[in-house]
C-alpha cells in the first residue's frame, strides 16, 4: 500500500494532469456524441416517432454516421465574409466550452485524486463563468464574420439574450455561494453534505434552471437559431467540421450546465437517501443525466418565445427575482449564521 | 404577458402530456423492413395478361393509349399471322411501352380495354437509378406464359395477387438489366454504368 | 519570470493590434486577447480571483457591449426618439431605492471590521490553497473588504463616472443625423426627450 502510494507520488504532476485531461477529454466527446443521440431519441418517443435507428442496434451508431457525414461535407466559406474571424470563431466556442471541464469535480477525490476534478480551482465557478463569458464570443463573431444578415441577426440576439440572462443566472448562484461560503466546486458540494441547496435555494434553482437554458440557447429560448425567422442563425452560413464545431459547444455548454446544477443545487455525487454504496461518480451521472433529461423534455413541451417577451422576462421578472433571492439569502445568513 | 406567465398549471399539463407520450406505443410503420398490407383496388404497376393457352390477351386496339390522360402509354399493332400468333384475333401489340414516370396511375386503361389485358397491380416499388429503367417495355409487362387464366382474367389459379411481398416474389419484373434495354438511352447507360443498379 | 517576459511581450502585442487592427471587430479581438493574457498574468501572481473577475467583468460584460455596438455601428437607430418620458413617474421609486441602497452600503461600510492587512505572499503554496479567505493577497474577503471599506468613495465615484460616460456616448451617437421627418410623420402624442434636430453640444 505504501510502495503503491509512493509510486504514484512518484509520478510528476504535469503527467497526471495530461492523463487526466486526456480522460476527460475522451469521456466529455463520447458523452457529447451520445447526449445527441439522446436527445433525438428522446425527442422522437416524446413525438410519437421511433427515432433514429438504422445505424447499429437502436441507432447506437447513430453519432460515428453523423460524425462522418460532418466530417466529410465541404467546408464552405462565404464570398463576403470575413476569413480570419469566420475561421477563428469556431474555436472560441469549443475552447471555451472544452476548457469548463477542467474545473468540473465528478466525484469525491480518492487519494490520489483520480475521480476528481482535473484541477480543483478555488474560484471554480467563477472560472466557469468566464469562460462561458468568452463563449459568447464565439457566436456574435461568427454570426458578424458570416457577411450575411441571418446570422448577424441571430449574433446580435444571442448576444443580448446571452449578457441579459448572465446576469441572472450568476445572481441566482451567488446565493449558493453565499451558503456555501466558498467559491470552490469541492467546498460548494461539501458544503451539501447534509442537505441540497435546491431546497433552501429552491427560487435561485428555478431561476438558474431557466436562466441555463437561455444561456446555452436551447429551445423554448432558441431565438439565436430560429429556424423559422433565422434559418440557423449565426451558424447559418457555416458547414461541414466547423459547423460541427458549433454543434460540439452547444451540447458540451448543456452537459456543463447540467453538471453546474448538479453540483451546486442537486448534491454533487452526495448520495440520496443514504445509499452510500452506490460511488459517488454514478450519482453525479445520475443527476446530471436527470437534469439532461429535463433540459429535452423543455424543448419537446414549450414553444418558442418571442424576442421582446425573452427580453422582458429576463429584465422584468428574472433579474428582479434572482436580486430578491441573492438580498434575501444574504439577510438570513448575516442574522442566522449557521455552520452549514 | 403577466396572465400567461403565471399560468404555471398549463404548464405542467404541457410536461405531462409530452411525458406521457415518452411510453406511448410508437404507430411509426418502418417500412422498408415491414410492410403495410394494400386496399385491394390499389393502383399500382401495370402488367399485361394472358389468356390460359399462353396467347396474349392485348388486340393491339390503342384504345388504352387513348384513354390514357397522361400519354403514357404507347402500342403499335401489327397482324397475326398463321406462322406468328400472339393474340387471338386479327392483331396484336408489336410494341407495347408504358413509361412510368409519366403514369398517373389512374387505371383509365384498365377501364378501356375491351379484352382485359391491361391490369393494374398493387406494386408500387419501382424505384431505379436510371430513368431509362421506367419505360417498361413488353417483355416487363407480360406476365409468365403459365401464369394465364381461361377467359375471365380474376379467376387465375392463384387469385389476383394483392399480397405484396408475394406479387413480388412471384412476378420478379424488376429486371433491371432488359429494363435498361427498353429503350436507346437506358442501353447506352447500361454500357456505360460504373457500379450503379446491378 | 520566463512566464512574465512572454506574457508581457503578447500583452504588449495585442495592445498593439487591437489599435491598428484595420477593422473595429479585429480591434475587439485583440482587446479580447488582451484582457485573458492580463488575466493569465494575474494567474502567475496567484491572484485567482482578480483572474477571473478580470475576464467575467471585461471580457464577459463590457467588450461584448462594445462588440454589440460596433455590429450595429450603422443601424441608424436613434435612442431617444421613441416613446414618452418615463422619468417622472419613475423618480420617485429610483430616488427611494437608492437611498435605501447608498444607506445600507454607508452603514455597512461603517460598521464592519477594519480591513485587515493584507499578508502579500505570492508564490508559497499557502496563497494557492486559500483564497476564499481572508487576510490573503487576491483573496474574496480582501475584495469586498477594500471595495467596500476603504476605497469606498473611489469606487463609487468610478460608477458614478462610467454611468455618466455611458449616458454622455448615448446623448453623443444617437442624434447624429437630423429626424424631423420622422418626427412629423410619428404625431405629436409622443414627445421626445432629446428634440432631434437640435444641436447638441459636441
Amino acid at each position: 500500500m505504501q510502495a503503491a502510494a509512493d509510486l504514484i507520488n512518484a509520478v510528476p504532476f504535469w503527467l497526471i494532469v495530461l492523463v487526466k485531461s486526456g480522460i476527460v477529454l475522451l469521456v466529455v466527446i463520447t458523452t457529447f456524441a451520445y447526449s445527441m443521440l439522446f436527445e433525438r431519441k428522446i425527442m422522437a418517443w416524446m413525438q410519437l416517432r421511433p427515432g433514429p435507428n438504422r445505424v447499429g442496434p437502436w441507432g447506437l451508431m447513430q453519432p460515428a454516421a453523423d460524425a462522418v457525414k460532418m466530417m466529410f461535407k465541404e467546408d464552405l466559406t462565404p464570398n463576403t465574409a470575413d476569413p480570419l474571424i469566420y475561421k477563428l470563431a469556431p474555436f472560441i466556442s469549443l475552447i471555451t466550452a472544452m476548457g469548463v471541464f477542467a474545473v468540473i469535480p465528478f466525484a469525491e477525490p480518492t487519494g490520489t485524486g483520480f475521480f476528481g476534478a482535473i484541477g480543483d480551482v478555488n474560484a471554480g465557478i467563477l472560472f466557469v463563468f468566464a469562460l462561458t463569458s468568452i463563449g459568447i464570443y464565439g457566436i456574435s463573431l461568427a454570426g458578424w464574420s458570416s457577411g450575411s444578415k441571418f446570422p448577424l441577426l441571430g449574433s446580435v440576439r444571442a448576444t443580448a439574450q446571452m449578457i441579459s440572462y448572465e446576469l441572472s443566472m450568476t445572481l441566482s448562484v451567488i446565493g449558493v455561494l453565499i451558503l456555501a461560503g466558498t467559491t470552490s466546486l469541492m467546498g460548494i458540494v461539501h458544503a451539501q453534505d447534509r442537505v441540497w441547496f435546491v431546497i433552501p435555494q429552491i427560487l435561485g434553482f428555478i431561476i438558474y434552471v431557466i436562466t441555463a437554458v437561455a444561456e446555452t440557447n436551447r429551445a423554448p429560448f432558441d431565438l439565436v437559431e430560429a429556424e423559422t425567422e433565422l434559418v440557423g442563425g449565426f451558424h447559418t452560413e457555416y458547414s461541414g467540421l466547423r459547423f460541427g464545431l458549433f454543434f460540439i459547444a452547444e451540447y458540451l455548454n448543456m452537459i456543463t450546465v447540467s453538471c453546474l446544477a448538479t453540483l451546486l443545487f442537486l448534491g454533487g455525487w452526495n448520495a440520496l437517501f443514504g445509499l452510500t454504496f452506490i460511488p459517488g461518480l454514478i450519482w453525479f451521472l445520475a443527476k446530471a443525466g436527470a437534469f439532461l433529461f429535463f433540459y429535452i423534455w423543455l424543448r419537446t413541451t414549450l414553444p418558442r418565445f418571442r424576442y421582446d417577451r425573452l427580453m422582458d422576462f429576463g429584465w422584468k421578472v428574472l433579474f428582479p427575482a434572482a436580486t430578491l433571492n441573492l438580498v434575501l439569502t444574504a439577510v438570513v445568513v448575516a442574522f442566522w449564521p449557521t455552520n452549514g | 404577458m403577466r396572465k400567461n406567465l403565471f399560468n404555471v398549471g398549463a404548464l405542467f399539463h404541457g410536461f405531462r402530456t409530452t411525458f406521457s407520450y415518452f411510453f406511448y406505443k410508437k404507430p411509426t410503420i418502418e417500412y422498408p423492413s415491414v410492410k403495410k398490407q394494400h386496399a385491394p383496388r390499389f393502383h399500382g404497376l401495370h402488367e399485361l395478361r394472358r389468356y390460359g393457352d399462353g396467347k396474349e390477351r392485348c388486340i393491339g386496339c390503342e384504345l388504352c393509349a387513348i384513354a390514357c390522360p397522361a400519354n403514357a402509354i404507347t402500342v403499335i399493332g401489327a397482324e397475326n399471322t398463321p406462322e406468328d400468333r400472339h393474340s387471338p384475333g386479327e392483331r396484336y401489340a408489336a410494341k407495347y411501352e408504358i413509361d412510368e414516370l409519366r403514369c398517373i396511375f389512374c387505371g383509365l386503361c384498365e377501364e378501356a380495354c375491351p379484352t382485359d389485358a391491361i391490369v393494374l397491380t398493387p406494386r408500387f416499388e419501382m424505384a431505379d437509378y436510371r430513368r431509362g429503367a421506367f419505360v417498361y417495355a413488353k417483355d416487363r409487362l407480360l406476365v409468365a406464359p403459365d401464369e394465364g387464366v381461361g377467359q375471365a382474367p380474376d379467376e387465375r389459379p392463384n387469385g389476383i395477387p394483392s399480397d405484396l411481398g408475394m406479387v413480388s416474389e412471384k412476378k420478379s419484373t424488376v429486371d433491371v438489366a432488359t429494363g435498361y434495354d427498353a429503350t436507346a438511352r437506358g442501353k447506352y447507360l447500361k454500357e456505360h454504368r460504373r457500379g450503379l443498379a446491378g | 519570470m520566463i512566464a512574465f517576459w512572454v506574457l508581457a511581450l503578447a500583452l504588449i502585442a495585442s495592445g498593439v493590434f487591437t489599435i491598428t487592427a484595420s477593422k473595429p471587430v479585429y480591434s475587439v479581438v485583440g482587446l479580447l486577447g488582451n484582457f485573458v493574457v492580463l488575466a493569465i498574468l494575474y494567474l502567475t501572481l496567484q491572484a485567482e480571483f482578480l483572474a477571473v473577475i478580470q475576464i467575467v467583468v471585461y471580457s464577459g460584460a463590457i467588450l461584448v457591449l462594445f462588440l454589440f455596438v460596433i455590429a450595429l455601428l450603422s443601424s441608424g437607430v436613434k435612442p431617444f426618439d421613441e416613446g414618452t418620458n418615463r422619468l417622472p413617474r419613475v423618480l420617485i421609486p429610483a430616488l427611494v431605492l437608492g437611498g435605501i441602497a447608498l444607506v445600507t452600503i454607508v452603514f455597512s461600510a461603517v460598521r464592519s471590521p477594519s480591513p485587515a492587512q493584507p499578508s502579500i505572499t505570492a508564490g508559497s503554496p499557502g496563497a494557492l490553497g486559500q483564497t476564499g479567505e481572508a487576510g490573503v493577497f487576491g483573496s474574496v474577503a480582501n475584495f469586498g473588504q477594500t471595495l467596500f471599506t476603504t476605497n469606498l468613495l473611489p469606487f463609487e465615484v468610478t460608477a458614478l463616472l462610467l454611468m455618466v460616460a455611458v449616458i454622455g456616448v448615448v446623448l453623443l451617437a444617437g442624434d447624429d443625423v437630423p429626424s424631423r421627418l420622422q418626427v412629423r410623420e410619428r404625431g405629436t402624442e409622443r414627445e421626445p426627450i432629446v428634440k432631434s434636430g437640435e444641436p447638441l453640444t459636441r
